[in-house]
């Protein structure tokens, strides 16, 4: 490995290394504060090194890993959701009976493992970005052990998870078995122009299980729910961005250097798929009165919008999906944030009484929660219109127009429940319920500022996507 | 440039208003009241210059920048009579709408008054964009505004109205905005040019059934809004929940989007598949009158009634717009313009209605001609006015639709002539029940206000003036009969 691999691999090592650094920090038993702010500092230096090796990509690691534009958008996408969360454990975790230190060691590992994903372009890599990232889910999902959801949560997922896993090694010998490589390149090339042979659908059907049970799409989201409602809100909000834009990121580059839109019957297969889960995933919400159960039906339904920017393959889809990938996932985090401020020791802010009329009583916070959820809705002024216009764009180019029909229809159904919490929140009704002191006002008043300056960042996005479009665009380019 | 200012000073008068509303709800109904005067002002001012302006007949002012260049976005706003018109409407209306909420919100004012000022500008915004991206955005933002109006200020049944009104309008934009992105990679396929501007998509050559689809996506939008009969089904819950000021946008305003749509899109993007369809649209229009005006005949809720009348009105644009005469195509302009004035005066009116009884039921009014004679004097005068009597505005317009559509379809014209004597019907019924007869009211209510006396003056006013000096607005929009082939004399 030459030094110019090593450099480009500089990001990876440095989120690596930032987790021994908190298992060394715990042995000193320093603070909560001192972790928090070491975690900090250590991300920040990743995006710094990410800035730094920019100009030597594209460098290819062979036969494991390539650092590309691409996998540094996602990476730098995947970091910035783990900053943000970082900020927000500290509210959340301090005000709960667990100790939260090692929670930090189980988070920074997560985010390496989905970074690797972003990096690979091999099954064994692939599969140890994803056990890196599921098993250390397993143990953030159950973090607070003496919650029954919580270890509801934990178990559900550790056996989906697993026969997941399962699933994924399966397909992947099958296509070993049938092409001699595991290298996502060498797969294309033993396959050939015409190559479809059985065994290889038969592969590329399991590996879709799995992918699919990752990313929550119908019919492998049945986990989704539960696990959303039963960890704690930050965790929820790592498996809503981080979980799934690492995983989307392997979908991505596998389905690039195959050219899997060569293989009708995995676009069809996709198809399906995408439109299951916009219906299914915005019918389960219409009724739904827990915010968190929510936020996760209605993040299957997005990822149903996603995959129709992705179906046709081409380099307008793979813009529209990384733009809608960064607008969903800075809304998101501004939900989550804003469910993580008013949660309070006992209960999570998880149920819409607590919402009822909070713009009267606190309006930043309501009015942070509406952008995001008109965001989530793709209403014009912010991003996740400009998302859902990118993604029917690169729709209508490729003439997909089944998916782009249920897309239409469907989020006009989506609609139905967002305004609902939007109404909630502006209803003359005012929820009795009073807000607990904050025990951190440092903390709590930069998560605020955090929040306000997300919201403003998806309206200006909503406005001015020209400078994120560009960028993407020039990263893209370095492949 | 000055289009965008007009905008701006909306929206940064909608943003005060929230601000100062805190603490001195006074000053926020002041700020919301001068902004939209000045916007009213300004567009005065340029209605003069537009009538020196040497060729009124062409785009008198053009301003546009690049906004998402990656993708062919630009902020392109233009103006010509006819979008002038409807910014002069809307400003007047504007103008309006605040001074009846000034009593009627009594909590929450900054945002109201933010509400109303944005809408305002999504309103504004719909008639100048020539950028069809522009265009679906500032539809999309007059919506929003609209929905809180009517769900934090309005009536009992507010929600559902709110619901309906949001969801039927999304379901039409969202299948526009899917037709707006087929056309844009049309053109782009046919020039190389990928671009949403409205004058580069002028040149697009679509045929046959991609024509039709196309059309079909953005037709669907405007039916809903205007509203084409099938589609009318969120507008009298919209209509009788929404606060007076909230009715007077959405009779006034948000109805004539829907026609300015038609007009500006769809007959010059798509001349052929538009013609094919014309006997069916007019068939929609004629069903449009009669249907809307039989509703009318037997509603009870004062606010619903008004509204059917509105499904009855916008029957005859429809007629008009799909007549393809030019005649015809004066009548819609003045239809617009009119029957904003006279449905917007008769919700208005309903409003003060209210206000007093606090209720909406016709059945518990009546009488009520001793204690309030002069709203009732107004009353009849748009009443008639609604009815289609000669010397007031809507006459004008209804008659110049009827003599257009005759030449082009003389059966259905005939029946849509039916809506007249409908609407004579209706509208004497609902002064009768309203304020002649027993007097069925026990307390004692006030007559008009010096406010009130101000909107209704201005109100009755201008219908009076369209009816007997139509001729400066149709001066305005003689360049309508050159946006589609067909239209003759």
């Amino acid at each position: 490995m030459s030094e110019l691999q090593l450099l480009a691999l500089l990001p990876f090592i440095v989120l690596a290394m930032a987790s021994v650094i908190v298992i060394l920090l715990i042995a000193f038993r320093l603070s909560h504060t001192v972790i928090q702010v070491v975690g900090f500092l250590m991300m920040c230096m990743v995006v710094f090194a990410t800035w730094y090796v920019k100009d030597t990509l594209p460098k290819e690691i062979a036969p494991l890993f390539i650092v590309d534009g691409q996998a540094a958008l996602f990476t730098g996408l995947i970091i910035f959701c783990v900053l943000v969360i970082g900020l927000f454990s500290y509210i959340y975790f301090e005000e709960r009976e667990e100790n939260p230190k090692e929670y930090y060691i189980l988070l920074f590992l997560a985010t390496l493992g989905a970074a690797i994903l972003t990096i690979s372009q091999h099954f064994i890599s692939l599969f140890i970005g994803l056990e890196l990232l599921s098993v250390s889910l397993y143990a953030l999902i159950a973090y607070l052990r003496n919650r029954n959801n919580a270890v509801e949560a934990g178990m559900k997922y550790l056996i989906l998870a697993a026969i997941s896993s399962a699933f994924l090694l399966f397909g992947m010998a099958l296509i070993y078995m049938e092409t001699g490589s595991m290298k996502f390149a060498g797969i294309a090339a033993a396959l050939g122009p015409a190559g479809s042979s059985p065994l290889f659908l038969m592969g590329l059907g399991m590996i879709i299980v799995a992918i699919g049970f990752k990313l929550a799409l119908v019919p492998f989201h049945l986990w989704a729910a539960d696990v959303y409602q039963g960890s704690p809100s930050p965790v929820t909000a790592f498996i809503a961005t981080i979980s799934k834009i690492g995983t989307f990121a392997v979908l991505l580059r596998f389905s690039q250097i195959i050219h899997l839109q060569n293989y009708p019957l995995a676009i069809t297969i996709f198809s399906v798929i995408s439109i299951a889960s916009m219906i299914a995933g915005n019918i389960l919400a219409l009724q739904q009165q827990n915010l968190k159960r929510l936020l996760a039906y209605s993040s299957i339904a997005h990822f149903g919008y996603l995959l129709v920017a992705f179906l046709p393959g081409n380099e307008a889809g793979t813009e529209a999906a990384i733009f809608y990938l960064v607008a969903y996932a800075i809304t998101l985090l501004t939900a989550f944030g804003v469910i993580i401020l008013l949660s309070s020791r006992q209960r999570e802010a998880e149920s819409l009484d607590i919402y009822e009329g909070l713009i009267w009583k606190q309006p930043i916070v309501a009015t942070i929660l509406a952008i995001a959820l008109f965001s989530l809705a793709g209403i014009p002024l912010t991003a996740g219109f400009l998302a859902k216009f990118f993604i029917l764009s690169a729709g209508v180019q490729q003439s997909v127009w089944l998916p782009l029909i249920v897309l239409v229809l469907t989020s006009v159904i989506g609609l139905y429940y967002y305004l609902r919490i939007i109404i909630t929140l502006f209803s003359s009704k005012v929820s009795t319920e009073t807000m607990p002191k904050t025990i951190h006002p440092f903390f709590h008043i930069s998560t605020y500022i955090t929040l306000v300056i997300m919201a403003g960042l998806l309206c200006w996005l909503g406005v001015f996507p020209g400078i994120i479009l560009s960028s993407i665009r020039a990263f893209l380019l370095l492949h | 440039m000055i289009l965008i200012w007009m905008i701006c000073i909306l929206l940064t008068g909608g943003i005060l208003c929230w601000l100062t509303a805190q603490r001195l709800p006074l000053l926020a109904k002041w700020i919301a009241l001068l902004t939209v005067i000045a916007d009213m002002l300004i567009a005065c001012w340029l209605f003069r210059v537009y009538q020196a302006f040497p060729d009124n007949t062409s785009w008198f002012i053009n301003y546009q920048v690049s906004w998402i260049p990656a993708v062919g976005i630009g902020f392109h706003v233009a103006l010509d009579g006819f979008s002038h018109l409807l910014l002069l409407l809307t400003f007047f209306l504007g103008i309006l709408a605040v001074l009846c909420s000034w009593n009627e919100i009594r909590e929450k004012t900054g945002f109201y008054f933010f509400c109303l000022l944005w809408s305002l500008a999504g309103i504004s915004g719909v008639f100048i964009a020539m950028d069809l991206f522009l265009f679906y955005f500032c539809w999309e933002i007059m919506l929003i505004p609209m929905f809180f109006l009517i769900v934090i200020w309005g009536d009992a049944r507010r929600r559902y109205a709110a619901y309906k009104f949001f969801i039927f309008t999304q379901v039409g934009s969202l299948l526009m905005l899917l037709a707006i992105l087929a056309l844009y990679f049309i053109h782009g396929q046919q020039t190389g040019n990928y671009t949403f501007d409205y004058f580069s998509l002028l040149h697009t050559v679509t045929e046959g059934a991609t024509a039709k689809w196309i059309m079909f996506g953005f037709l669907f939008a405007f039916a809903i809004k205007l509203p084409v009969v099938p589609f009318h089904n969120w507008l009298p819950d919209a209509h009788s929940e929404a606060p007076t000021a909230g009715s007077l946008l959405l009779a006034g305003l948000l109805l004539k989007t829907g026609a300015y749509g038609i007009i500006r899109f769809v007959l010059p993007f798509f001349p052929e598949a538009s013609v094919s369809i014309a006997p069916w649209m007019i068939f929609l229009g004629v069903t449009g009158i009669i249907y809307g005006a039989l509703l009318a005949f037997s509603q009870t809720d004062l606010k619903r009634l008004i509204a059917y009348t509105s499904v009855s009105h916008m029957g005859f644009v429809l007629v008009g717009i799909f007549s393809f005469s030019n005649i015809a195509m004066q009548g819609v302009v003045m239809q617009i313009l009119t029957h904003g004035i006279s449905t917007g005066a008769l919700f208005v009116m309903a409003g003060m209605l209210k206000e007093r009884l606090h209720t909406r039921d016709i059945t518990k009014m009546g009488g009520l001609w001793t204690s309030m004679p002069a709203l009732g004097g107004v009353a009849i005068l748009f009443t008639m006015a609604s009815a289609g009597l000669p010397a007031l505005g809507n006459f004008i317009a209804e008659f110049f639709i009827l003599l257009g559509a005759f030449a082009a379809n003389p059966v259905f014209s005939v029946i849509a002539t039916l809506g007249l004597i409908l609407s004579a019907l209706y509208s004497l019924r609902m002064l009768q029940k309203v304020f002649m007869g027993q007097r069925t009211v026990t307390e004692p209510v006030k007559d008009i206000s010096a406010r009130e006396f101000i909107i209704m003056a201005a109100l009755s006013i201008s219908i009076l003036v369209l009816g007997l000096f139509p001729q400066p607005v149709i001066d305005t929009v003689r360049h309508l009969s050159t946006i589609h082939p067909s239209i003759h004399e």
